[in-house]
């Protein structure tokens, strides 16, 4: 077998206990205490804004204020603020980005 | 219980409609996904398995990395595996939300847990919804992205990528995230952990974290919201989530 072989059916069961831990348990975790509560409901806004940001402010890899993805970003959001619409948000960003970056 | 089918029904297609906009970002990426391990001569019943058994990007395109320039099965799984333990978060989040299905449900909802299916389902499932229409939901999402993922790595590997160039399409992932993110900053804990893990995540790729860094925002952030939960609790909220109501 190849080593890619090996490495995807070693990374594949991997991935997939990494994605069952909690899944697998859940029955046990149904009273959780207070402050268990308190640490998961900080998850939605902390993970998507670590997956978001990032591409924003460094799009070709390191730290750039002034570039399209982000001017294209905020305008996104506060669109995405007003209407809570993705097609609206995706319009806008993309547009943007796009018009940006053929006018620089 | 025609009412159940109904609600099963409803819930379906308001995961089609949830999901179809994340393909915009994501069959760019699955193309990417197939031809790059064909490009770096690996076979395409590769490229489909990295796609169906691994079935997380970002840790696929590394694996090929890793190996193409030369390094070990061993270091390419860790690397993989390093990149993907931002799933324990998801995993842990789901899991309070869904404790009350069978556990063989909640071990196929496990295979589907990408960014984009988490993402979708969480900020759905704040307590005021109806059960029941969860699985359904998130099955019908996740039998979206992962055929997606699945068909287009399948044209990626046998014909290369040919994505254009000047329309940046990868950047319709964050907007994505960015319009799932913007309802669940509700709450001024939510709002600190959201400042701590976008700010986190960036310094943490500055230094050099590269891959490790969503992973690294995700935690601190999660910290500094539970600290500020802590210090100056919020009225009533809302049990499970963050998400607005």
């Amino acid at each position: 077998m190849s080593d890619l072989w090996i490495t995807i059916l070693v990374a594949g069961v991997g991935t997939y206990l990494l994605r069952a831990s909690f899944l697998a348990f859940a029955d046990r975790l149904v009273d959780l205490p207070p402050l268990v509560e308190r640490v998961l409901r900080q998850i939605p806004p902390a993970v998507l804004a670590a997956l978001v940001v990032p591409q924003l402010v460094r799009p070709e890899g390191s730290l750039d204020l002034w570039q399209p993805e982000l001017l294209a970003g905020m305008l996104a959001a506060i669109v995405s603020w007003k209407t809570r619409n993705i097609a609206a948000t995706l319009v806008t960003g993309m547009a943007v980005l796009v018009v940006v970056e053929r006018l620089v | 219980m025609s009412g159940d089918d109904a609600i099963r029904r409803d819930a379906m297609r308001s995961g089609v409609a949830a999901a179809a906009p994340m393909l915009i970002g994501i069959v760019p990426f699955g193309l990417v996904a197939g031809a790059a391990p064909v490009a770096a001569g690996f076979g395409v019943d590769e490229a489909m398995g990295l796609s169906l058994f691994v079935f997380a990007g970002a840790s696929q395109l590394a694996i090929v990395d890793v190996l193409a320039d030369g390094g070990t099965a061993l270091i390419a799984v860790v690397t993989a595996l390093t990149i993907n333990l931002r799933m324990l978060l998801y995993s842990a989040s789901l899991a309070t939300v869904l404790a009350h299905e069978p556990r063989r449900k909640r071990l196929a909802v496990a295979y589907f847990l990408v960014d984009q299916a988490y993402a979708l389902s969480i900020v759905r499932w704040t307590g005021d919804d109806d059960p029941r229409a969860r699985l359904p939901f998130y099955f019908s999402v996740g039998g979206l992205l992962g055929s997606s993922w699945i068909a287009s790595t399948a044209v990626g590997a046998l014909l290369g990528s040919s994505v254009p160039d000047d329309v940046p399409l990868e950047f319709a992932i964050p907007l994505v995230f960015l319009v799932l993110l913007v309802p669940v900053l509700d709450r001024h804990p939510a709002v600190v952990a959201a400042s701590v893990g976008g700010v986190g995540a960036v310094a943490a790729s500055e230094f050099g974290a590269d891959r490790l860094s969503v992973l690294i925002g995700g935690v601190l952030g999660i910290v500094a919201g539970t600290v500020a939960e802590t210090v100056r609790p919020v009225p009533s909220p809302s049990p499970g989530t963050g998400g607005d109501t």
